[in-house]
């Protein structure tokens, strides 16, 4: 299957949407050539600005610089992104509604080599949870490049989280995207799997699986994990056996969570979650060792719906 | 500025104080020594410096102020309320549930720039905000007024170097140095020696202003606003809770609370110094 890097499509439809658009700001914290906004140095350097490793200022600059009428891009990876700037993510930019645009890149486990301190286990969940904030997860580039536009016609901040790897191409250029929707990116009866960002290729994955033992599953990309729509969540749970959840990222204040506070009591039926266990990241020599060891791969997914079927046939 | 401006000015920053005090009122904690040390800055600021109109709060040409020190917005507001920003009874509602004017800087309110008030962070929306107007080539001019027990924060530290690595001239810095902090002396919570030199090496220009005299604040800003190449910051040789005898340098009245009688003795003090100034005019 095609795969192709986010973070390319992310610095790509920065110089793209830059070129009509001149109050697009670019901000970077020495991390321009992983992120890719280098691209966007290139082509206006007039409106790139190295901020040094100093991402708490960085993010105070940009809203600043959004108070003044500009449209900030800001990027470095998601562990800082989110951890090492947070106070000033929530006073600066998410209490003024402030049109910032944060880009954590290199998010979950994504960066296998450097460990876990580069790892990010937790920026969605605590960006989830700061009032004002909408948190967009993209399965692939595509949805990635049309996130990008659809983030400067929305009014307030946002913050998009970038895998570093190349993913498998799911969605289509040619189809709407939306902010707050979700898109199902398979058909299925028995199973619904709600999945985001790498969950969504390693869903697809375990579909295949689950068909070739008669288990029939749809899987749901959850692109935007904030809004979360409940009406959209019902839609997709309704004639259904069991429900399962797919995140890379810890399971405490998760998408799993998320969808299970909003329904819970009104929709009964099994659920399962597969995400990080409340544990770190750890250092390996590539992404798939890594996504293994975490309980992250098609054959976990599978299993989890196996499980949750299994526990409404034993119920019934 | 001639001696009436100077008078009027002067005037301003005890009618300001009023203003605090009146927020403040009696029985309830409220940011008197802090506000109190600014009051002939905002004066100042606000009605001879900045270009700034209340009919248009949102005018891009507009200059613009970051209390960095949040803590003190009881002052911006005492000011923004005499330009009319939000009508005088908002004053007696100050952080009450419904009332408009929070406990510290707000974006929902008229005349606020920022969302202050977690220290450290002004000095680099202060930057933001100069390097946007610098890109749109607006001649509008930004400042940003700290705290001296604020100096202790590093995301600070970041934005002074930001400023001077990217050559922001249309910025201008306060230090209030008033050496009293929410606990105690500044020199006994935590020393941060060699100010100035921090800031110069830092490469800034650095100034100082008797921060109690009008005409000295006033010719510091002009003369910061007219280097070039690089920002500048005013230190602000201040007394903390200026103006009423029993809560100046004392960290007692930071955020201190007024009985009936120290609120009747304030108030005094406030209306017999301005009655002086008028005497002397």
């Amino acid at each position: 299957m095609e795969t192709k890097s986010l973070r390319l499509a992310y610095g790509e439809a920065l110089v793209e949407e830059g070129r009509a658009n001149t109050d697009i700001v670019v901000l970077e914290a020495d991390l321009g050539k992983s992120t890719m906004s280098c691209l966007f140095k290139d082509a206006y350097p007039e409106r790139y600005f190295e901020m040094g490793i100093a991402e708490q200022n960085m993010a105070s600059t940009a809203a600043g610089m959004a108070l003044a009428g500009k449209v900030p891009f800001y990027s470095t990876f998601a562990v800082f992104a989110a951890g090492r700037a947070y106070d000033q993510i929530r006073c600066a930019i998410a209490i003024p509604e402030a049109n910032v645009r944060i880009c954590g890149s290199s998010c979950g486990l994504s960066d296998f080599g450097d460990g876990k301190t580069h790892q990010s286990v937790e920026d969605a969940n605590i960006m989830c949870s700061i009032p004002n904030m909408t948190v967009l997860n993209p399965c692939d580039a595509v949805e990635t490049r049309k996130m990008v536009r659809a983030m400067l016609s929305h009014k307030g901040p946002v913050y998009i989280r970038i895998n570093r790897n190349e993913l498998p191409v799911y969605t289509a250029a040619d189809t709407d995207y939306e902010i707050g929707r979700m898109y199902r990116i398979r058909k299925g009866s028995d199973v619904v799997i709600f999945a985001t960002g790498s969950m969504v290729w390693k869903s697809m994955l375990a579909a295949d699986l689950l068909e070739a033992a008669g288990i029939s599953a749809e899987v749901v990309n959850v692109s935007s994990l904030k809004p979360l729509r409940k009406e959209e969540i019902l839609k997709y749970t309704l004639g259904k056996k069991a429900i399962v959840t797919a995140e890379e990222a810890n399971r405490i204040g998760g998408l799993g969570c998320a969808i299970a506070g909003l329904i819970i009591g009104e929709v009964h039926l099994p659920f399962a979650q597969v995400a990080i266990d409340d544990q770190f990241g750890t250092s390996a020599y590539g992404y798939d060792e890594l996504l293994e060891r975490y309980g992250l791969t098609e054959r976990h997914i599978a299993e989890a719906a196996c499980g949750a079927i299994a526990k409404r046939a034993i119920r019934h | 500025m001639d001696d009436q401006k100077i008078r009027h000015l002067q005037a301003t920053a005890q009618q300001l104080r009023r203003n605090v005090l009146e927020m403040i009122g009696i029985g309830k904690a409220g940011h008197w020594g802090g506000s109190s040390s600014l009051a002939e800055t905002m004066a100042v600021l606000y009605f001879h410096a900045m270009r700034v109109d209340a009919r248009e709060p949102c005018n891009p040409a507009r200059d613009r102020l970051v209390l960095s020190k949040g803590h003190a917005v009881l002052i911006q507001y005492a000011a923004l309320c005499e330009l009319g920003y939000f009508p005088r009874e908002e004053l007696k509602r100050v952080k009450s549930l419904d009332g408009l004017l929070q406990g510290h800087p707000d974006l929902t309110i008229p005349g606020i720039e920022a969302v202050t008030g977690s220290l450290g962070q002004g000095l680099s929306i202060g930057v933001g905000m100069a390097l946007a107007l610098r890109l749109e080539k607006r001649p509008a001019h930004v400042f940003v007024i700290m705290g001296d027990g604020e100096q202790s924060e590093g995301q600070l530290w970041e934005a002074a170097m930001a400023a001077s690595n990217f050559e922001v001239d249309n910025l201008t810095a306060f230090i209030d140095l008033n050496r009293i902090q929410a606990t105690g002396h500044t020199d006994e919570v935590f020393r941060i020696p060699d100010l100035v030199q921090k800031w110069n090496s830092f490469g800034w220009e650095v100034l100082n202003a008797r921060g109690h005299d009008v005409t000295s604040i006033a010719e510091n800003i002009d003369k910061a606003r007219s280097i070039k190449g690089k920002p500048a910051l005013i230190i602000l040789e201040t007394i903390k809770g200026k103006g009423v005898s029993f809560a100046e340098n004392t960290a007692t009245y930071h955020n201190g609370v007024f009985d009936d009688a120290r609120f009747a003795q304030a108030m005094h003090e406030i209306a017999l110094a301005t009655d002086m100034r008028e005497e002397v005019a």
